[in-house]
């Protein structure tokens, strides 16, 4: 007699067989029947109708019958809120049941019955239920305060069940602490004031007392709690640390992780020299071994922590490198995670052994996973310099094997190895030219190209390799085609005689017959550069290269020291801080600024939309941990860009500048004889910002070019700015504690349409600093810098320099938290330093932000209600007409104005950068210094940022 | 915490559903669909999936999908620990876990659903709670039921439920009170081309079947656990005693469960049971290749090594094998390319050899990949003491006295030296088997 049967009966007219069985007399027939209704139920069939027949059998003894029409409940109640309402009288007095098992039963499905009706009945029993004399039901009452919450947060607090839940965490029972921590937990994640769990020594004490005693799943709840708490000092620290230790041997991975991140975080207040730091360093090491001999999927998230905590403590495993060996049959998840644990690890000790491995796994059958063992064999050789030798021999030897894409991506790492060792292994050169027809892959062949241009004076036949590449060019894709144009410059500089006619070649391939910017563009600075200075050419593009790191795929420490604290969450698995997720339960939003808004044209690119404008959305799903440092430092770092063009990101604007300045050169393109027109003057000079890095660039840039952006923005801008906007005074963005000694304070400032980041730089530093560079991570309205930052000189101790940076709006998006968040990088000689800043959003009020009157009316209208938020400006002493001037110095128009009740009322527009309209009601009423203001928005996330601004407008 | 689960099957059927808060629409699952059809095979699909509101944590288990549905953030070893621990469940009441028997038992399973998880906490995951809760099927019960009209749901509340020791129930009765312990070691290892251990570990594991009444505290203690120093436990033992003594002291659960994993790292050395001679070459020429395999004993202990078999995938050209096996019999898989040679017992004075022709696809390439060798193996012993009045259930061989076990098989040499039972007054039947095992043991061609 299987339950399978139930699944048989798809005839019609079963709904009305179903219906008569539930009304028999027998009890057997009743159950059997609400069995096959809860089958039918579970793969999705609507048995609904059946309702009030089943809720009929609900009064009965019989435990089972009452478990499955509770289930069913659960199930329909919602469809049927009405029906429900018979339930509630059963509900009521299964709560006063003298069985606990019952009593819990019955609280616990009347919170599962998202109905409004039934909660408000809800409510008495469960406070009796919450403090009941049987633990079971007071556990189960704990959890029911969150369903409810979640229901109905307001009535919760109402009724003071959070209050009574905070008393359960000194409950007797552990089991009772447990599921009051979590219930809180879960509340706190969407409620206003977090500080729910009021966490003090008191109640850390109790936790840890109920730690020991409660259910693994409790004992998770606990341990994620502790972590939130933070230690007065390392005394109390330590005296944590050592009651958390034992939950390292527990069989559940889920606490073992949670313990981990517990001891990660508190051991950081602990002084190193102490003999306890040494032996829980050492404790943590055989649990995390251990998590990898569990099932796949476990081991999957425990080698994402294992990946942050080498990062951050790479001491804790350094001996255990031959667990992260890879075996055949791992799944190709776990595959790609141990190695890059294993390259993490690599030093000089073990560096053989790795490998040797490495080599191992580039004969594996999984294409993804042979291309990734080849490039960490490239990423050894930059890491550990006594090994470079032994692994470009290593890589040799695969090339001989032949397969195509290990050859093809051995020579993509050679090309990283020739970058971080110049004029050392170039013997190879020989070999590599070898496989140059079978290589059909853009990276490969870009990378190719790059060695013949870089070496082309000792490879005698380089021009004809690189005429070979050029017969197809227009196949080619970008990357090669950029590369193949900057090779054969190289070429042309290096042996000017014999290359001439292919230079020609290249570059009206390059100008000419090609209809991508980039390339055009850049085959127009390599030729007003040849044509103007050789001598200067030659400067900028065979500038003497900086070296990349081996700490381009490390991340970033800031975030490296967040994601330690959330060891064991979805963060840390996908490497991203929790401020990257969807936020709460109720936060079904989008990620990033609606659709829309991203495509909206921006005033300041005209004609660079397809190409640089719009990058194209992240994928959604997993990003390799890689991503966030790459985008913030592809300006210089990351190996394959490096001589490239600037992706879009950092270039957008210039190349916006470049293409106007384009149409006037066309003209003069056709008589190469005639002389430059002066207002051209400064241009090559900015073209060097692609080719080279900063430091070459010629001392003239500065000036000239400055004041040709501002002419050429003013295109853009039509509408006169009137003076006097308001303009944050400088605040310090970097202290020099951070920096190395390098202090950054700035300021953002629109002038003229034209958005300024105006920076001090101060060297507070005993050296000189030098080499300056800056590149913004992906933020939310696409800010990227217009240019490079032109510190030209270098930098002495004490000196300070002031520094203008033009940005553009057309680099790519990525949803901050909070909005007007700005995380920027800037490197100099010494090293690369992160910070963020918050700039006020007025930066991106565009000059025809002023809405029609009309247009207004029906906008406001249009855009639903739940968009609107509503603020209080306090102590503003300002009268209407004052405030709607000063608004408007900031781009804020004032489009009405209305006297109702001695209440002035402004109708307000302001148009964002990316399309976005905010509209605004500002309520000003004579003699009161608080105003109120509604924003509406079809992108509601910014109406907290526009508030912020009106109010600093407002108060400047 | 945890919103929803999916059972899926190989084909992308969704077989049952389950919502612990509000309803999930099904379509959710398109996106682990999409991975799914991008992976080459089911288990390399990922098991963490972002989706624009939700995210998707899978386990595979059995040729099953348990998909989990979360919205907010939550440890993802947390559900995926519970995943398992479904499976687990399903595979403990029903005897497998499997989708025809998923669907035999719906209601059970539903209601099991409900029991283990309430609001996405989880609620009773211990199996002997939820025997407690829910009685599991049996045909005896079944036809009992429809006889007297009784239920398999419990209607008292699961001791367990709130007492310190929720493992374990009250008011265990047995007539004959046994306590077997198995110590089982698997070897972890890679070998490469020549026979050098490249890497080598043992994951152990105390496999505990108790059936003692009332409620007996037992304490273990083991010659040489200084073996031990990374060890995860049941719930049962007792830690500060572990810490302190180096003993385990517990109230054991009532039927199975697993004592203690542990678990010896690659820094000692292990004690490789046997060696492999290997030669798998292609001809350059000509679609065929050769294959030459011999396996012989290496440090056994002087024990016999028993079950062993030889498993090889092979590169996907490999067509057909013609092999002659001097001991044992052979099957190619072609459609997994998978070539196994079932050895059975291994005889040191004449060892078991493959060898002969493989053929490839014609006019296929010379295979890139190389072939890749899994090795299964069992060394076992047993001890037991007490007065074995009816000992059918298990296969003792040998008595040991109460105080002393003479060998330890292991690869670590991990031994029980005592087994001593208090609290309650009748003698037990003890038994310790140990046993060795290949984990993951492979060799490298």
């Amino acid at each position: 007699m299987t339950d399978s049967k139930y699944f048989t009966t798809t005839k019609k007219g079963e709904i009305f067989e179903l219906k008569a069985e539930l009304n028999s007399d027998k009890k057997e027939k009743k159950k059997e029947a609400v069995k096959k209704v809860i089958a039918s139920m579970t793969v999705g069939k609507d048995v609904s109708a059946l309702f009030p027949d089943v809720v009929n059998c609900m009064q009965t003894d019989n435990l089972e019958l009452k478990k499955l029409v509770y289930l069913y409940l659960m199930n329909y109640a919602k469809s049927q809120p009405d029906m429900a309402i018979m339930a509630v009288n059963t509900f009521v007095k299964d709560c006063e049941d003298a069985n606990p098992l019952i009593r819990a039963l019955a609280v616990r499905t009347m919170g599962c019955i998202r109905v409004d009706k039934i909660t408000e009945y809800l409510c008495e029993p469960l406070r009796k239920c919450l403090k009941d004399e049987d633990p079971y039901v007071r556990k189960t009452a704990a959890v029911c305060v969150a369903k409810l919450h979640d229901i109905n947060a307001q009535l919760v607090e109402d009724q003071g069940f959070l209050d009574t839940l905070k008393d359960l965490i000194s409950d007797s029972n552990p089991m009772v602490v447990a599921n009051a921590v979590a219930a809180l937990s879960e509340i706190a994640e969407s409620h206003p004031n977090s500080n729910l769990l009021d966490l003090n020594p008191q109640t850390i004490n109790k936790l840890l007392t109920a730690l020991n005693e409660c259910t693994e799943w409790g004992q998770i709840f606990i341990l994620d709690c502790l972590a939130n708490y933070t230690p007065r000092d390392d005394r109390e620290s330590q005296s944590i640390c050592e009651r958390v230790t034992p939950r390292l041997s527990h069989a559940n991975s889920a606490v073992v992780l949670s313990a981990v991140k517990v001891l990660m975080k508190f051991m950081e207040m602990l002084p190193k020299d102490l003999d306890y730091y040494g032996t829980l360093l050492k404790k943590l090491a055989p649990p995390l071994v251990t998590l990898l001999s569990a099932e796949p999927e476990l081991q999957y998230v425990a080698l994402r922590n294992i990946n942050l905590i080498v990062q951050r403590r790479p001491e804790i495993l350094k001996h255990e490198m031959k667990v992260f060996f890879v075996k055949y049959n791992d799944p190709i998840y776990v595959k790609l995670e141990k190695l890059d644990i294993m390259i993490r690890l690599a030093s000089q000790a073990n560096i053989a052994q790795v490998l040797a491995e490495l080599k191992e796994y580039s004969t594996e059958v999984d294409v993804d996973f042979v291309r990734k063992a080849v490039r960490a064999i490239g990423r050894c050789a930059i890491k550990v310099e006594q090994s470079a030798e032994r692994c470009v021999s290593t890589l040799l030897d695969l090339i001989q094997t032949k397969v195509n894409y290990v050859v093809q991506e051995a020579i993509v790492v050679i090309k990283d190895i020739f970058r971080k060792y110049p004029n050392k292994y170039e013997s190879v050169i020989a070999t590599l030219c070898e496989n140059l027809d079978s290589l059909d892959e853009p990276e490969a062949r870009a990378a190719m190209i790059w060695i013949v241009g870089e070496y082309a004076e000792r490879i005698d036949n380089a021009d004809e390799l690189l005429e070979s590449f050029l017969e197809g060019f227009h196949d080619e894709s970008t990357q090669v085609q950029l590369q193949l144009l900057t090779a054969i410059v190289k070429l042309f500089l290096k042996k000017p005689t014999e290359t001439q006619e292919l230079v020609q070649q290249v570059l009206s391939l390059a100008t000419q017959d090609s209809d991508n910017p980039d390339l055009r563009d850049r085959g127009y600075i390599y030729w007003r550069l040849l044509s103007t200075d050789p001598v200067a050419a030659k400067e900028v593009v065979l500038a003497e290269k900086p070296l990349i790191s081996e700490e381009t795929d490390l991340i970033e420490p800031t975030l490296l020291e967040e994601l330690i604290c959330h060891i064991g969450t979805l963060a840390s698995v996908y490497h991203k801080p929790p401020s990257a997720f969807v936020e709460g339960s109720r936060g079904v939003q989008h990620k990033r600024i609606s659709g829309n808004a991203v495509s909206g044209e921006s005033v300041e690119s005209p004609d660079n939309g397809s190409a640089a404008g719009v990058t194209e959305a992240p994928p959604a799903v997993i990003q390799s941990h890689g991503d966030l440092l790459g985008d913030l430092l592809n300006l210089d770092l990351t190996p394959p860009t490096t001589t490239g063009p600037p992706p879009p990101s950092s270039s957008g604007m210039q190349m916006g500048a470049m293409d106007l300045l384009g149409g006037g050169l066309d003209s003069l393109m056709g008589d190469e004889s005639e002389p430059l027109g002066g207002d051209l003057g400064g241009n090559p000079a900015m073209g060097a910002g692609f080719g080279g890095p900063p430091a070459v660039m010629p001392a003239s840039f500065n000036a000239p070019v400055g004041g040709g952006l501002d002419d050429l923005f003013d295109l853009g801008s039509g509408v006169g700015m009137p003076m006097g906007a308001f303009n944050p005074p400088k605040t310090v963005w970097l202290p020099a504690m951070k920096a190395k000694g390098l202090e950054i304070s700035g300021t953002f400032v629109r002038r003229a349409g034209v958005i300024q980041m105006e920076m001090n730089l101060t060297n507070k530093a005993m050296s000189v600093m030098t080499d300056f560079a800056i590149q913004f991570n992906r933020n939310s309205f696409g800010l990227a810098s217009a240019g490079p930052l032109q510190i030209l000189t270098p930098l002495s101790p004490n000196q300070s320099i002031e520094a203008a940076l033009p940005l553009s709006t057309v680099g790519p998006i990525m949803k901050m938290e909070p909005l007007n968040n700005l995380q920027v990088a800037v490197k100099n000689n010494i090293d690369v330093f992160y910070f963020s800043c918050q700039y006020p959003i007025s930066m991106l009020f565009v000059e025809d932000g002023k809405m029609e009157r009309q247009v207004f009316l029906a906008t406001w209208k249009d855009i639903p209600n739940e968009n609107e938020s509503q603020f209080q400006i306090k102590d503003c002493h300002l009268n209407s007409d004052a405030a709607s001037n000063k608004l408007q110095s900031s781009n804020i128009f004032t489009i009405a104005k209305r006297t109702v009740e001695g209440q002035d009322m402004l109708y307000q527009s302001m148009k964002l950068t990316n399309g976005i309209w905010v509209l605004a009601e500002l309520r000003v009423q004579a003699g009161n210094p608080n105003y109120t203001i509604s924003l509406k928005c079809r992108a509601p996330e910014v109406n907290q940022c526009v508030f912020q601004n009106y109010e600093s407008v407002l108060k400047n | 915490m945890i919103h929803s689960l999916f059972l899926i099957n190989h084909s992308g059927d969704i077989f049952l559903e389950k919502h612990w808060k509000s309803v999930v629409s099904h379509s959710v699952c398109d996106y682990f669909f999409e991975a799914k059809e991008k992976a080459v095979d089911p288990e390399d699909v990922p098991p963490v999936l972002q989706t624009p509101h939700h995210y998707l944590i899978t386990v595979h288990r059995d040729q099953l999908f348990f998909l989990s549905v979360v919205q907010t953030e939550v440890p993802p070893l947390f559900v995926i620990e519970f995943l398992h621990r479904v499976a687990d469940t399903f595979q403990d009441y029903f005897g497998e876990c499997s989708e025809s028997v998923i669907k035999d038992n719906v209601v059970t399973v539903y209601e099991l659903l409900e029991e283990m998880l309430d609001n996405g906490f989880p609620l009773a995951t211990e199996s002997n709670i939820l025997k407690e809760l829910i009685r599991p099927p049996t045909i005896l019960r079944s036809v009992v039921n429809t006889l007297t009209g009784s239920s398999n749901v419990g209607d008292t509340l699961p001791t367990g439920q709130l007492s310190t020791v929720p493992w374990r129930r009250a008011d265990v009765k047995y007539t004959n009170n046994e306590a077997y312990f198995d110590v089982i070691e698997e070897i972890d290892a890679i070998l490469d081309k020549s026979g050098t251990t490249v890497f080598a570990e043992i994951q152990g594991v105390i496999e505990a079947c108790v059936r003692l009444t009332g409620m007996p505290d037992l304490t273990m203690s083991f010659m040489n656990p200084r073996l031990l120093d990374d060890v995860s436990f049941h719930p049962c033992v007792r830690f500060k005693r572990w810490e302190s003594e180096r003993t385990l002291s517990f109230i054991p659960p009532d039927g199975h469960f697993t004592l203690m994993n542990y678990h010896v790292s690659s820094q000692n050395p292990v004690a490789i049971p046997v060696y492999v001679k290997q030669n798998i070459s292609f001809f350059e020429s000509g679609p065929c290749g050769r294959l030459d395999i011999t396996i012989g004993p290496k440090q056994t202990m002087g024990k016999t090594v028993e079950a062993l078999m030889v498993k090889i995938h092979m590169p996907k050209a490999v067509l057909s094998a013609n092999l002659t096996a001097t001991q044992g019999n052979y099957t190619y898989d072609l459609p997994n390319k998978l070539l196994i040679w079932d050895i059975g017992k291994l005889n040191p004075q004449k060892l078991p050899n493959l060898k002969g022709i493989l053929s490839l696809q014609a006019g296929a390439a010379k295979p890139e990949d190389n072939p890749s060798l899994n090795i299964d193996l069992r060394i076992q012993q047993v001890a037991i003491s007490g007065s074995p009045r009816f000992v059918s259930t298990y296969n003792w061989a040998t008595v040991f006295s109460h105080c002393s076990i003479c060998f330890s098989p292991l690869c670590t040499g991990l031994k029980v030296s005592r087994l001593e039972m208090f609290g309650e007054k009748y003698k037990p039947f003890k038994g310790v088997k140990y046993v060795t095992k290949a984990g993951k043991f492979q060799v490298r061609t």
